[in-house]
């Protein structure tokens, strides 16, 4: 278990995390999910001990990393497939962090044999796939058989078989009551991996809760409806409480209205329908929404808004 | 590579933990970093060709050229004159002692390494032990293999000198000392600098570019400056003779040398202990 209170890190002017609090409980895996630049990686640097806090504390069932008698039994992480000196051999870089925690050699071939790196295993690391020193990275991770495993962004640049592989592989860690800690900027990676989400954006917690429920928050049901009479009909649902905004010249998206009662106003007030469909917000759009604020840098294309949900989101709130 | 399926089960069970993972653990971790990166084989062979090599070409070749009788020659220092290669082999042990944890920082094995290993006390210090004793052992090899080598060419010219000669051993062991404090001195500079160029250009200023620089200062200034000097306080150590008022002598001089070496190695522990990885 993973516990940080009050967690804060100042680099110079720029608050990298601001005052964080969450727990990461065993036996489920827990996407930590934010836009690039929220402070995913610092974070995973201070549970680790990496950089020390401005703030604030974490623990790893109850204690801070440094004080874990054997560090590499309680935490097995995966921070940067590329932190490894490519002149070393994969055998010879797993020996050297098993025989920091006194763990025994045979336990190298072994984890080796794991990740299907056996017959490179006297290659020198430089040499290696993106996938290849990913797997090594794992390797690494398992020597100590850890009660807590943490991932930062493990998916980036690997093939779909390779994303399949670690996914599954999360998984099964979880399942057998580990505590896996797996961050990521894609919601959709999220949605088929972690049951707990941790959201996370310039630095603040945005959001702590199950998938089900970040989804059920955060993806609203719309209904598109195209009609040559817009305004009038934009009228008569904002009337009956239908939260809308307009979809372009002729259409309509309309939300807290269902589907029946949209259809029903029209043919009541005598509008002509073209079109009567729901949308579901798919969660990536939910979490770019959620998280817009405290994007870092935008991408901005000029003329054009942040997406039809955005637009929605924002007639709510008004 | 093919997928496989996600299973544990290759893993046997490890043995249960006793004690704590601390200094043993990381020394011999160290021993496998140092011995398993061709670039530790290659600075170290280097700095033993290039020493010795070149130590033995100029002892050869005044042995043979020089036409000053053997009583004047007698009255030079040919004990450290035969393992003169020490000058340029510095340099390497320096590139040898700051690559030895800058490495470390320019790969990002550190972020891994102290992942394995959080404590940062002795994993600094088990760092500095190995650098400290193979650049010892190296340094050893070079000005024994250097002495014997040159001493030879010198009896063929009727010169007694061998290691029994009047301070011979103190400067020829003197010599790989002096090798593997410049290494250490490397190591402190490259933990505080964290980045192998700046740290070997400062470890080259300091034993080599200071002391030319400073031949340029009046006269009588540098018989007060120079002896406190790196390069020349280490010299001593590998020397038979000494200017008395202008040299230290071998063991205080040495001392001088290693205070640089320590201060650097200390103010690196600092950083490395308290600076974010």
């Amino acid at each position: 278990m993973i516990e940080a209170t009050g967690l804060t890190k100042r680099y110079g002017e720029r608050l990298a995390v601001d005052d964080l609090s969450f727990t990461v409980q065993p036996g489920q895996v827990t996407g930590f999910l934010g836009p690039n630049g929220a402070g995913k990686s610092t974070t995973m640097r201070l549970i680790l001990g990496l950089d020390s806090p401005t703030a604030g504390t974490v623990t790893i069932d109850g204690k801070p990393f440094a004080k874990a008698a054997y560090p590499m039994r309680e935490v097995g992480a995966l921070l940067d497939a590329k932190a490894i000196h490519g002149g070393r051999s994969a055998y010879n870089h797993l020996l050297c962090l098993a025989q920091t925690n006194n763990l025994p050699t045979s336990r190298v071939g072994e984890v080796l044999d794991m990740v299907g790196l056996r017959e490179v295993a006297k290659k020198r690391s430089k040499g290696f796939s993106l996938g290849m020193g990913q797997r090594l990275g794992i390797a690494a991770a398992l020597l100590g058989d850890p009660k807590v495993l943490m991932f930062d962004e493990p998916v980036n640049g690997l093939d779909p078989e390779g994303i399949l592989w670690i996914r599954n592989f999360m998984k099964a860690l979880a399942e057998e009551g580990r505590t896996v800690f797996v961050s990521s900027h894609l919601m959709t990676e999220m949605e088929n991996t972690a049951d707990h989400l941790i959201v996370i954006g310039r630095g603040r917690l945005v959001a702590d809760c199950t998938v089900q429920e970040f989804i059920d928050q955060n993806s609203e049901l719309a209904i598109r409806v195209k009609t040559p009479e817009r305004d009038k009909l934009a009228g008569l649902a904002a009337g009956k409480g239908g939260v809308v905004v307009h979809d372009g010249q002729d259409a309509l998206r309309i939300t807290r209205l269902g589907l029946t009662e949209i259809g029903d106003l029209a043919f009541d007030n005598g509008i002509r329908v073209h079109e009567l469909s729901p949308i579901q917000a798919s969660l990536e759009q939910a979490f770019m929404e959620l998280t817009k604020d405290s994007v870092e840098y935008h991408a901005s294309v000029p003329g054009q808004s942040t997406g039809p949900i955005a637009d929605a989101k924002q007639g709510v709130r008004s | 590579m093919t997928t496989t399926a996600p299973a544990l089960g290759g893993l046997s069970t490890l043995p249960p933990p006793t004690g704590r993972a601390g200094f043993g653990g990381a020394l011999r971790s160290e021993w496998t970093k140092i011995r398993s990166v061709r670039s530790t084989m290659w600075t170290l062979s280097t700095a033993v060709v290039i020493t010795v090599g070149i130590s033995v070409l100029g002892n050869w070749g005044r042995a043979n050229g020089d036409h000053a009788s053997a009583a004047s020659l007698a009255r030079e220092d040919l004990t450290q004159r035969s393992m003169f290669g020490i000058i340029l082999g510095q340099l390497i042990m320096v590139v040898f002692g700051a690559m030895a944890i800058t490495s470390e920082y320019s790969t990002g094995m550190i972020r891994t390494a102290l992942t394995a290993q959080p404590r940062r006390v002795p994993v600094f210090w088990s760092k500095l032990v190995v650098v400290s004793v193979v650049s010892f052992v190296i340094g050893e090899v070079i000005s024994f293999s250097a002495f014997l080598i040159d001493s030879s060419f010198w009896r063929g010219k009727g010169i007694a000198l061998s290691l029994s000669s009047p301070h011979a051993m103190q400067a020829v062991i003197g010599g790989g000392l002096y090798l593997a404090g410049s290494a250490i001195l490397a190591f402190g500079l490259g933990a505080i600098l964290r980045h192998t160029a700046g740290a070997i250009t400062s470890g080259v200023g300091l034993l080599f570019v200071v002391t030319i620089l400073v031949n340029f200062l009046p006269q009588s200034w540098q018989n007060h400056f120079n002896k406190w000097l790196p390069f020349d306080s280490g010299g001593q150590v590998w020397s038979t003779q000494h200017v008395r008022g202008t040299d230290l002598g071998p063991w205080t001089g040495f001392g001088v040398f290693m205070i640089y070496g320590v201060v650097a190695v200390l103010f690196g522990a600092y950083i490395f202990r308290k600076r974010d990885a």
